[in-house]
């Protein structure tokens, strides 16, 4: 896309440091934003350093972030899935079907992640089996998906889940701890330890650098997007539990447009949209500063359509911030 | 021989095919008249995919399309509320400037910044449509608040078809035109072909890039006016989701999204084929809620198909890498 790749590589005489690498990380640049913007908002508004407040916050951004880990992944191995959104509303369509017919609870639980494996074998098995590229397979499925949902739903919605079910989405651990949240920290470790301290981790960056020499070191790349695609999809079938239980209904408009806003959220952390680098702290840290940014925003009374307006600028300024300043530094020097 | 296997050759046989179809239980669905008024309705789609399709020939996307058109054609509406007795030819070049003016912001990112199209689309995507909103705190504009002859224009007959269709017409031909015979056209598939290959040919890959985007974005700005002046209202979420529908236009007409490869004619004809669809359903009685998800499995069915005819017949030494490139 760029011709960066055929510019000549700059090797330093001397490598910096951990320390001094870690200091200028995107991830202590993110973090910084987000310090910030916390003690902005918590000038700005009365109402915002509350712990039922802050807590009402992290709804903000559970269900989004749950996708966006394995988001993170799979577009550090070079692929993308637009579907996601949809995944969640034929996952929550496939749901109430389910309940009309009588299920309780954990076959819900079980009709929810199912209906995301399957949609994210289907994505999957297309890439990989017939070699289509992601960004215009997932575009299709993206339609396909939400378009199966329109065919049962119609203009009409399920209601009427069981009790027991709106624990996921409404219930809390301890305190204002919700269960979302629990979920949230627990899927951060678990990807944060599958990435980057284990073989597959170093599987998925290795087939995001360069897949034909990944293959020829002897991953099996097919296998590690295969995999991919299906945790991508099983993640959307645990948002969309998720979010049917917090709802307590569905439509088929359910999620439209989240997966721009996972999009951004993964972006926003680090990862290369092109592939082959990212780290898992950067998306946690970046959900944290979307999840602040709309509601400090909503505290102040700023509709939800202005505040998209600064997640599209946080969006290209923070990729085109450094930049600048690179530019502005070469051409000082 | 190989006209008839071409992939237009085939899609235009599925486009009759469908139309013969629907035929059968509705012949009028089939008559003159009909037919021009679904290829007036599908004229948005078919002037927004021109513009896509230069912008993906180049190995780019525009996801701003709809945005753009919607801001654009809001900025008229008010232009004309403000101004009733301004003359169409104006807002016709304000609606072109406007869009080239926020494609060239896209380019810009991509040229000088080099930030992948699809971020860069994703953001001003959701920005131009939070400016609609900043500029009418929600609120629409209706019919009566427009002048007759801005929303005649578009709608006025003009040799038995509306304008809208004509302009259809004048920006598919131009197109045609400019890709086969204009540098601007042929450094376009040049750049998506190979950038490198056309660096060392003297073309400036951003620079062209760049034209792409401005070419989508005042197709985009003169569709905003053309729709909003169609529909008699703008509002926020006019066209919402309708990049969607564009890209998937090119992607049926067999433009590869990975750049180099797409013709004007294919274009075209995958923007027919979803407006044949999209009109034929609610006259064979099938819910419109159908719409969705045949557009859905119609993109697929499209790349699949493409990519089997498209894929180079090479020596396979390591079987499995076959897929892996």
């Amino acid at each position: 896309m760029s011709l960066t790749d055929n510019a000549p590589r700059h090797i330093p005489d001397r490598l910096r440091s951990p320390l001094q690498d870690r200091l200028v990380s995107w991830e202590s640049l993110l973090l910084a934003v987000a310090i910030a913007i916390f003690i902005v908002n918590s000038l700005a508004s009365p109402y915002f350093l509350n712990a039922w407040n802050l807590s009402d916050a992290t709804f903000n951004f559970t269900e989004k972030a749950m996708i966006a880990f394995a988001m993170a992944l799979l577009i550090i191995s070079g692929e993308i899935d637009l579907s996601v959104a949809a995944i969640i509303a034929l996952a929550s369509t496939a749901m109430g079907v389910a309940m009309e017919m009588g299920a309780g609870t954990p076959v819900l639980v079980l009709v929810g992640l199912g209906t995301g494996l399957l949609c994210g074998a289907f994505n999957g098995a297309l890439v990989t089996k017939l070699g289509l590229p992601s960004i215009v397979v997932t575009i299709g499925t993206m339609s396909l998906f939400r378009g199966i949902s329109y065919i049962i739903l119609g203009d009409g919605a399920f209601r009427g889940y069981p009790s027991s079910f709106s624990w996921f989405g409404q219930g809390y651990v301890f305190w204002v701890i919700s269960v979302e949240f629990v979920i949230f920290l627990v899927l951060a470790v678990i990807f944060g330890v599958v990435l980057h301290k284990t073989n597959f981790g170093r599987m998925v960056y290795a087939t995001g650098n360069n897949a034909t020499g990944a293959l020829f070191s002897g991953v099996r790349v097919d296998r590690v997007k295969m995999i991919l695609f299906l945790l991508t999809g099983l993640m959307s079938g645990l948002a969309a539990i998720c979010l049917t239980s917090r709802l307590g209904s569905t439509r088929p408009s359910i999620a439209s447009g989240m997966e721009l806003e996972v999009v951004t959220m993964v972006v926003l952390g680090g990862v290369n949209i092109l592939g082959g680098s990212g780290s898992i702290p950067g998306v946690v840290i970046a959900a944290f500063v979307m999840g602040l940014v709309t509601f400090g925003l909503g505290l102040l009374n700023v509709p939800g359509i202005v505040m998209s307006i600064f997640i599209g600028l946080l969006l290209i300024g923070v990729i085109a911030l450094p930049r600048l300043w690179t530019m502005w530094r070469k051409r000082a020097g | 021989m190989t006209h008839l296997k071409s992939r237009e050759a085939i899609l235009f046989g599925a486009i009759l095919g469908l139309l013969l179809v629907v035929a059968t239980r509705f012949p009028g669905f089939v008559a003159p008249e009909n037919l021009i008024a679904v290829f007036t309705d599908t004229s948005p789609l078919i002037v927004l995919a021109m513009g896509q399709m230069a912008v993906i020939l180049t190995r780019c996307i525009d996801l701003s399309v709809a945005a753009n058109l919607a801001l654009t054609g809001m900025v008229c509406a008010m232009i004309n509320v403000a101004a009733p007795d301004l003359p169409v030819g104006v807002i016709l070049t304000v609606a072109l400037a406007m869009g080239a003016m926020l494609g060239a912001i896209n380019g810009i990112l991509v040229w000088k910044l080099s930030i992948p199209p699809i971020v860069v689309t994703l953001g001003t995507m959701t920005i131009f449509r939070g400016i609609i909103f900043l500029l009418t705190e929600g609120k629409w504009i209706n019919a009566h608040e427009m002048s007759p002859q801005f929303t005649g224009f578009p709608r006025a007959d003009l040799l038995g078809m509306p304008v809208l269709g004509w302009i259809a017409v004048l920006v598919s031909a131009v197109m045609l035109l400019a890709m086969a015979r204009t540098t601007l056209g042929r450094s376009i598939y040049a750049v998506g072909g190979n950038p490198h290959a056309a660096v060392y040919t003297g073309i400036d890959v951003g620079k062209t890039q760049f034209a792409a985007f401005v070419i989508s974005g005042m197709l985009a700005g003169l569709t905003g006016y053309l729709w909003v002046a169609r529909y008699s209202v703008a509002y926020v979420d006019i066209a919402g989701g309708f990049e969607l529908d564009v890209v998937a236009a090119c992607v049926i007409g067999g433009v590869s999204i990975a750049g180099g490869a797409g013709t004007v004619v294919g274009t075209l004809l995958g923007a027919l084929f979803l407006g044949v669809v999209k009109n034929a359903l609610p006259v064979v009685d099938i819910s419109p809620f159908w719409q969705l998800a045949i557009s859905g499995a119609a993109i697929i069915i499209a790349v699949a198909f493409n990519a089997q005819s498209g894929r180079t017949k090479g020596r396979v030494i390591l079987k499995s890498a076959e897929h892996a490139q």
